[in-house]
């Protein structure tokens, strides 16, 4: 019998077993709703049959793993292999707290290190900025100058452990900060491993962290592309990030498709610099959330490996493999957490992180139940990573790769987020890219609805969230002991950053910031000149002044 | 169309933090219940918050903040509103803001604290129901 025999029988029982079976069990069982919709609003149907997959060509759409388009792994046995890293987001009070807890997890078998800056640092501005009172140390660790750097990575070989920094703005003097530590250990560049987030552009729309306008935020973007791409083998110089899209409210096929126009972008930059695809494609990485929808997040992961491999092919003619990869960091989304009996919380990030590890992740992180609280304790944070390590050494998910294939249901939903988020990347390339698409405020508009869509069903008891509008109880059951900042954490920096600028050369440091804007004014890539600004102990908000002084600075678009 | 005069709202982001989903949804839910609605956008000093409030006529100012640093600004902007004698708005505000910190900030003049979960036409009554009457 032929496929399209056998598939036209099915068709025939599938349409008996619709007008037969089906209406008979529901005069009895009525189903709960009428749709039945995912957070992008995809129609989840009552039944996949191997009619939802009728196109699907196995060698065209799956392939093997390790092999193009890639939907089904980057890696030929991926985690019967390697594990994905594990690596905890974490940052608080001085460089001295957060060296502790870095030690701390390191020793607990987390296998790499992510950095958590405080809001003073990641709008590149000092601890002793008066718009930065009461926020030195609280949301992250506090860094202004090469000295807290130092305290940080007291240590940690760097050429043992890979870093990931959340950095945007200032993410090429807190890269220079890096490279000077690794200078300082004896380190070779090109031993260097880690990430810096250095994705401006999804801040002017979504996480709006800010500091100059898009286009100098992009040439700084491309700057440490470049040079990582020469200097800096092993260092992904910027991880193009859908989680914060996620966060601020879009759904799961605008993270999509957003996340990989902005990838577009970079790319089409980084060619207008003069490099060839081939020489930095490899070193680009994601970032996505996972998100509580469980099979539309895996098919979000499959679906973005192959849109990307695709692209990078075809709209790009990538030659080099590993020019397709979609290497990609997800994080279990911050959203989803309740304040609410914040025990369930581990419950949503186990299974936020099973759809990561089953759509194929290279490295996760999992928040810890108190996240909609304060920063993590050192108990929470415990629960989260062992949340990881049950997965991977408890759950049997890892033995086999992409264990859902071939699931009528995963394959046809990977088909449509593809689909879905095809039709975005058109829209904006129509509208003139990314950049445009955040002018005419396009982005945030979307955002924005979908985040006021997903507060109204909440409100009107469509989405049923445990603990918040069901399930309610008067008081929790476990009181959480949170993790509170020591209020001289702000002194302290004050003081530290006061010695620095007092001893050091500051005739040198005049010189160098004057070099910086020099070279800034004439367009040259200015890492190896930040580099030097660093070592001189220059400031992160004198370096930034340096910039705001050549770029301007950024005014937000307000779009509610 | 109703005599009474719509509710006036600035919807106000202090401190360095951008996180606005919250702010702009409770700026939308407001403005679809009728109320004029003001939104400040991100990294407002208190002196700006107060000055907006002023110029803004306003009846109601609701904070978002989600940084940890509402014990260092919230103290600011009730006192600036004090000295330029805007003690009658009705301040609220909504956020990540640990419970024990709410007596302290109750004492200084915030009316309500609201923490992540709470429906947005709760916000609408509570404001409906506790704003200065207007002549």
């Amino acid at each position: 019998m032929s496929d399209e025999q056998s598939l036209s029988k099915i068709t025939k029982e599938r349409e008996k077993w619709e007008k037969t079976t089906v209406p008979s069990w529901l005069r009895r069982n009525p189903e709960r709703k009428g749709e039945f919709k995912t957070t992008s609003g995809i129609n989840i149907k009552r039944l996949y049959t191997p009619e939802d997959v009728k196109n699907l060509d196995y060698l065209r759409d799956l392939g093997f793993p390790g092999q193009f388009p890639f939907t089904r792994s980057l890696h030929a046995t991926m985690y019967r292999g390697r594990l994905w890293t594990m690596r905890q987001f974490s940052g608080f009070g001085t460089a001295e707290q957060t060296n502790k807890r870095f030690r701390y997890l390191l020793k607990e078998g987390e296998t790499g290190l992510s950095v958590a800056f405080d809001y003073p640092t990641i709008m590149g501005r000092d601890s002793d900025d008066p718009m930065c009172n009461g926020e030195v140390g609280i949301c992250g660790v506090a860094v202004s100058s090469l000295k807290d750097m130092e305290i940080l990575f007291d240590g940690i070989p760097l050429d043992k452990v890979t870093t990931s920094m959340t950095i945007n703005g200032p993410a090429s003097m807190l890269l220079a900060m890096y490279i000077a530590i690794g200078d300082k250990q004896g380190v070779p560049r090109g031993k260097l491993g880690g990430t810096t987030q250095n994705d401006m552009l999804k801040e002017f729309y979504a996480q709006k962290l800010c500091i100059f306008p898009p286009k100098p935020s992009v040439k700084l973007v491309v700057d440490i592309i470049e040079y990582c791409a020469k200097h800096l083998p092993k260092w992904n110089p910027v991880s193009i990030s859908g989680y914060h899209i996620r966060e601020a409210g879009s759904n799961a096929v605008q993270e999509l498709a957003f996340t990989l126009a902005d990838g577009i972008t970079y790319v089409e930059s980084t060619l207008e610099r003069g490099l060839k695809v081939d020489d930095f494609a490899p070193r680009l990485s994601f970032f996505f959330a996972a998100h509580n929808n469980f099979f539309e997040e895996i098919a979000k992961f499959r679906a973005a490996r192959r849109l990307w491999a695709k692209i990078m092919k075809e709209r790009f003619k990538a030659k080099d493999p590993r020019s397709l990869w979609m290497r990609m960091h997800v994080q279990t989304s911050g959203c989803t957490l309740t304040a609410q009996q914040p025990v369930n919380n581990v419950v949503r990030v186990a299974l936020q992180s099973l759809a990561a590890v089953l759509g194929g992740t290279q490295s996760l992180h999992t928040n810890s139940l108190d996240e909609t609280l304060a920063l993590p304790s050192e108990e929470a944070v415990t629960v989260a990573l062992r949340t990881q390590q049950i997965i991977a050494h408890e759950s049997g998910v890892v033995d086999t790769v992409d264990p859902l294939s071939g699931s009528y249901c995963v394959e046809a939903l990977t088909n449509e987020m593809e689909e879905r988020a095809m039709d975005y990347i058109n829209k904006i390339d129509d509208m003139g890219g990314v950049i445009a698409a955040i002018e005419n405020g396009f982005l945030q508009k979307e955002i924005a609805d979908s985040a006021y869509k997903y507060q109204q069903e909440i409100d009107n008891k469509e989405r049923i969230l445990v603990g918040v509008n069901d399930y309610t109880v008067e008081e929790d059951w476990v009181p959480l002991k949170i993790l509170r900042i020591a209020p001289d954490v702000e002194a302290e920096q004050l003081a530290r950053l006061q010695k620095v600028k007092r001893e050091r050369n500051n005739a040198r440091v005049k010189k160098v910031l004057d070099k910086l804007h020099g070279a800034a004014d004439r367009d040259e890539n200015l890492m190896p000149t930040i580099i030097e600004a660093v070592k001189s102990y220059a400031t992160l908000g004198e370096i930034t002044n340096v910039f705001r002084s050549v770029f301007g600075e950024y005014q937000e678009l307000i779009v509610i | 169309m109703s005599s009474e005069k719509k509710i006036r709202v600035v919807v106000a982001k202090p401190g360095l933090n951008s996180h606005d989903r919250g702010a702009k949804i409770v700026a939308r839910a407001f403005r679809d219940a009728g109320m004029e609605v003001i939104y400040t956008g991100l990294r407002q000093t208190p002196e700006q918050i107060v000055e907006t409030a002023l110029q803004e006529d306003v009846d109601v100012i609701a904070l978002s903040i989600l940084s940890g640093a509402h014990l260092a600004l919230f103290p600011k902007i009730m006192e600036l509103l004090e000295r330029k004698g805007l003690d009658d708005v009705l301040v609220f505000a909504g956020g990540i803001i640990p419970k024990e910190d709410v007596p302290n900030l109750k004492k200084m003049g915030i009316a309500e604290v609201f923490g992540p979960g709470t429906r947005t036409d709760t916000l609408v009554k509570f404001i409906r129901e506790n704003v200065r009457k207007r002549k």
